[in-house]
């Protein structure tokens, strides 16, 4: 799994400040997320558009994450259009499409794609362990960050635990489909990473005791702001202010 | 350094330690084989203070263990390497994950990065500091965990079927580092051949007794 393929390079926006990266995700996609007018979330869309060109990631490869996310966005233009009252503009027989509906999938649409696209270029670009680290230093209670740790650090072997049990089933013929024993044997094999999981965590915090650990975990890096880190955080105030003023 | 006295452990109705006595003295290079499921890894456990025994005496470095913060105290000067290197390993870089014991015990991040420095090149690992520990290979990873159970300094060490899934090269790389050094220590295997070129003496674990091997 490519979950931290962002995350390794070397431009601009990957050498800056975990800490400066996510306060300036944070305030702008709450600034984004509480805006109400389409022109203003259209010029917010520009901050995460330079910071993609900053990065040095191919938008295609950028593109292809956003499907993922737009497909369920698909979903409200499915509902909303017919059921937000207001002008009618369209109908057929009892479904009826209202102008007032179609503005709001529009501007749910644009919001969520400026805060995605803010996350992977900000939070994308970090290493997760960078990124629990400044959670750390910026005071986030130590079990939320041990809990954000572990998931990510086991998602790959769960993951992979997860392919071998496919595997094993594949190689004695198993063939989804659907009937009774599909979902039998898919309930067992999660049932099966469950309680594989349950007792690999049992022996990883064992493992953890027998190295002196005791609930608490140290940092190693520490981290400096430097003029680009001041550079960005100034950016994004500007233009979440830009965006804040903009339907008044 | 270790000594077990009387000590019992069943899983539900199976027994697989019978009142067993077991001494580790300092110096001591003891190899302990036994069947799968005889109870090696268990015995290990209970050393640590991972798992309470049924009954019987726990004695680790000249003190009675009973309670969860006596083991604590013994955690670091014993090492223990478990016979999983994915359950050992969880930091995402071999530089954080070596560390994770030294800063436990006390150590500065700066002392926690030479110590790790060391500890890697004693090893042949230089130059491991920043890869991925999900990404190592299996023997790879067998060397990093040991590497973080060395990087405690310990005093003594237990290993649990170290060579699980190693290659030659990679065995051949354990012998040498446990015959150079000047640890206690004792090897849980069926490992034989192992077990011959690194133990002085040979203890074997059957029905839940333990005895001197032939």
């Amino acid at each position: 799994m490519g979950l931290e393929e962002f995350a390794l390079g070397e431009s601009i926006v990957h050498r800056l400040d975990p800490r400066t990266k996510l306060l300036t995700a944070l305030l702008f996609s709450t600034v984004v997320a509480l805006n109400y007018s389409i022109a203003g979330s259209l010029i917010a869309g520009v901050f995460p558009v330079v910071m993609v060109g900053l990065t040095g990631i191919g938008w295609a490869k950028i593109l292809r994450r956003m499907v993922i996310v737009n497909s369920f966005i698909a979903m409200i233009w499915m509902f909303l259009p017919f059921t937000v009252p207001g002008e009618t503009i369209w109908s057929l027989g009892p479904l009826t499409v209202q102008w007032e509906g179609l503005v709001f999938a529009l501007l749910i649409t644009i919001k969520s794609n400026v805060i995605l696209l803010t996350v992977i270029t900000l939070l994308g670009t970090t290493p997760v362990f960078d990124l629990v680290h400044a959670l750390s230093h910026m005071g986030v209670p130590e079990r939320l960050i041990h809990v954000f740790f572990f998931c990510f650090r086991y998602v790959h072997v769960i993951h992979d635990e997860y392919l071998r049990l496919l595997k094993a089933m594949k190689i004695r013929g198993f063939r989804p489909a659907t009937n009774l024993h599909t979902y039998r044997s898919y309930a067992y094999l999660v049932g099966m990473l469950l309680v594989k999981s349950f007792d690999r965590s049992q022996k990883i915090l064992a493992a953890m005791k027998c190295r002196g650990f005791q609930g608490k975990f140290y940092i190693l890096h520490h981290y400096n702001m430097r003029r680009s880190d001041y550079a960005l955080a100034a950016c994004s105030v500007a233009f979440a202010a830009i965006v804040l003023v903009i339907p008044l | 350094m270790i000594r077990l006295e009387g000590v019992s452990f069943s899983y539900g109705a199976r027994r697989v330690l019978d009142h067993v006595d077991l001494a580790l003295d300092k110096g001591d290079r003891v190899g302990l084989v036994g069947q799968n499921g005889s109870g090696k890894t268990t015995l290990c456990h209970i050393v640590m203070g991972l798992v309470k025994p049924d009954s019987g005496q726990v004695r680790v470095l000249g003190k009675m263990r009973t309670v969860e913060d006596d083991f604590a105290e013994i955690r670091g000067p014993v090492g223990f390497l478990f016979q999983d290197s994915d359950d050992q390993l969880f930091c995402p870089t071999v530089l954080e994950d070596v560390a994770f014991g030294p800063l436990n015990q006390g150590k500065s991040p700066d002392q926690a990065k030479q110590i790790v420095r060391q500890t890697l090149a004693r090893l042949n690992l230089g130059g491991f500091e920043e890869r991925l520990t999900y990404q190592l290979s299996g023997g790879e990873k067998r060397m990093v965990a040991l590497a973080t159970v060395l990087a405690m300094e310990p005093q003594v060490l237990l290993l649990d079927e170290p060579t699980s899934g190693l290659d030659e090269d990679t065995t051949e790389r354990l012998v040498e580092v446990l015959t150079a050094s000047d640890l206690t220590y004792l090897v849980v295997s069926h490992d034989t051949d192992f077990v011959a070129r690194t133990c002085e003496r040979v203890m074997e674990l059957q029905g839940g007794k333990i005895r001197e091997a032939s």
